[in-house]
């Protein structure tokens, strides 16, 4: 029976085991590069994004007004329908504020991340995107933030021609 | 469909590192599942390996490298792979099997070698994401938990002590498990509380640990255990479910896991549970962080929303508890290397519900398991109910 079986296998091994080279290694570094082609509704989205505009994709079945943009909705499986401009306001749906970077390195100055519902989308629809011009301890959800974009000159067509997403000031925060 | 029983499990011990190959370790779990089975590989008509990224291992066509360890060489052999979901939804690609009458006997064996990538798998978990839309952020995995984590603790207005709860009870109830990686006898909630913010409302402790690991299931038809005598040791799938929600994942309310509701429904739809609070005797949901226990016991319809952390706070979940919740310790406690989670989740159902869990056994008499697993970009649930 399970209970009583005496040995569970498994060698373990701790860092310095490899570091010190007492167990046999092999090292490989990848070499892997891609362009992705950003498709129909992307390739709108980046060059609006570049314009200072967002835009969204409207399915005239459900009514929705998606957005980020697609070519088909996913509920009524069928091609959307029109380009609708949104605005570049909206509201917080959730955040977090990071002490890690992308590889999981400690950082001391947090990032402020989290998702941003925009207003003239359907509710809830929104993208991922960095907060900023707030302190740690005053963002929450449902705060109403605007987009601040980068000077025309330096976008590119990229979700990073947003800096960030600020408080939007004269509504109730 | 016909009636599948696991017969047998076997696991590997969790750790950040093992010096076996994947191979290695899925032979050691497959070997140690049959022997439970009293079987050897030529009993076995068909193996489903399950196992996530292929960057974690530096290795492609996984499936096609770690089949010589899982008995899958010249057998009708598959690899799935559904995230983090994998843990789970091998098995159910293994009931298929036999429920379906073309296989009698189907192996199940499912590994994980994340210590490969260096310096930590953390870096691989970059390329899941969106080229277009997420990635020019720079993403960190941990991002897309301590948002949903927010926006559920928000929501319901849950204090952080109440999640926290979930990390100290898995890591205690590993204390029994003997391939467990972070078991802690003495851990408290203000350890759990005072570690490190890694992404708040994310600390160090709520967080389960990457893992080396292999567990491995045998699956047989009603005609099999009859036949070799395994009434004794046989546990029923009464009921598979498994769904997927949008990648869209920032047009979604993460506050409620839809996924995972939908797919209990389909497998308490077959297990005949119309009222899971009082048919279902204890839990495995998948715990790769604590507020996901919470998270997921209300998807599986085990906990109204917005209470389990309720429930954690007032000991219904604890082992000996109304409800006992991950008394395997979880992936919180034992370990989370990602697709072997098998071994903690349906290993642990098959175990208890057979009397061999041993230190970990619930004092009380169960009949009825729920297990879960969940992955991708929070999207993905596999749910399987087993009966003893």
């Amino acid at each position: 029976m399970t209970a009583n079986i005496a040995r569970w296998p498994g060698a373990e091994l701790g860092s310095k085991d490899l570091e010190n080279g007492k167990v046999t290694t092999q090292r490989y570094r990848p070499d892997a590069k891609f362009a992705w082609s950003a498709g129909e509704a992307m390739s709108r989205f980046l060059a609006e994004l570049q314009q200072g505009r967002l835009i969204a994709r409207e399915c005239k079945n459900c009514g929705r007004i998606l957005f980020p943009p697609r070519m088909f909705c996913e509920e009524c499986f069928r091609p959307t329908d029109e380009w609708v401009y949104v605005k570049d306001t909206g509201t917080i749906e959730t955040y977090s504020i990071s002490y890690l970077d992308t590889d999981a390195r400690r950082i001391t100055e947090p990032i402020l991340v989290g998702v941003v519902s925009v207003d003239g989308a359907s509710p809830k629809m929104g993208i991922m995107h960095y907060f900023g011009e707030m302190a740690t301890g005053e963002i929450r959800i449902g705060m109403k933030v605007q987009a601040k974009w980068r000077p025309a000159e330096s976008r590119v067509g990229s979700v990073l021609d947003i800096e960030y997403f600020r408080p939007l000031h004269g509504v109730d925060r | 469909m016909r009636k599948v029983a696991v017969v047998g499990a076997g696991m590997t011990l969790f750790r950040r590192r093992l010096q076996e190959t994947g191979k290695e370790l899925s032979f050691e779990a497959t070997r140690m599942a049959l022997d439970q089975a009293k079987m050897e590989i030529g009993d076995v008509d068909a193996v489903v390996h399950g196992t996530a990224p292929d960057a974690f291992d530096g290795v492609h066509m996984k499936g096609e490298y770690l089949l010589d360890g899982s008995g899958g060489t010249r057998k009708p052999y598959m690899r799935v792979f559904t995230g983090g979901g994998t843990g789970v939804f091998s098995a159910i690609a293994g009931y298929w099997h036999v429920a379906s009458g073309l296989a009698d006997v189907a192996l199940v064996v499912n590994e994980e070698k994340m210590s490969s990538c260096q310096p930590h798998p953390q870096s691989v978990f970059a390329h899941i994401w969106d080229p277009i839309l997420d990635r020019p952020l720079k993403p960190n995995l941990v991002w897309i938990f301590a948002m949903e984590m927010n926006r559920y603790m928000t929501v319901h207005n849950i204090p952080y002590e109440d999640i926290a709860r979930v990390a100290v009870k898995n890591k205690r109830n590993a204390v029994g498990h003997p391939c467990a990686q972070l078991a802690d006898p003495k851990i408290t909630l203000e350890d759990v509380m005072n570690s490190e913010i890694m992404a708040w409302p994310v600390r160090r402790l709520d967080i389960s640990p990457p893992s080396d690991g292999a567990a491995a299931v045998v699956l047989a038809s009603e005609e099999v255990v009859k036949k070799r005598k395994l009434r004794d040791q046989a546990a029923w799938i009464k009921g598979v479910g498994w769904c997927i929600d949008s990648t869209m994942w920032t047009d979604r309310d993460l506050y409620f896991p839809e996924y995972v509701a939908r797919a209990a429904k389909m497998a308490y739809r077959q297990a005949k549970i119309d009222r899971p609070k009082q048919q279902i005797d204890f839990a495995e949901p998948y715990d790769p962080f604590d507020y996901k226990e919470l998270h997921h016991l209300e998807g599986l319809g085990l906990a109204d929303r917005g209470k389990a952390g309720l429930m954690t706070r007032e000991g219904v979940t604890e082992r000996d508890g109304k409800l006992p919740v991950c008394p395997s310790g979880g992936l919180l406690g034992v370990g989370n290397p990602i697709a072997a989670t098998l071994g903690i989740k349906i290993g642990e159902l098959y175990w208890q519900l057979t009397g061999q869990a041993g230190k970990r056994q619930i004092p009380n008499e169960v009949h009825t398991g729920v297990c879960q697993a969940w992955g991708d970009l929070m999207q993905y649930g596999s749910v399987v109910v087993m009966g003893a």
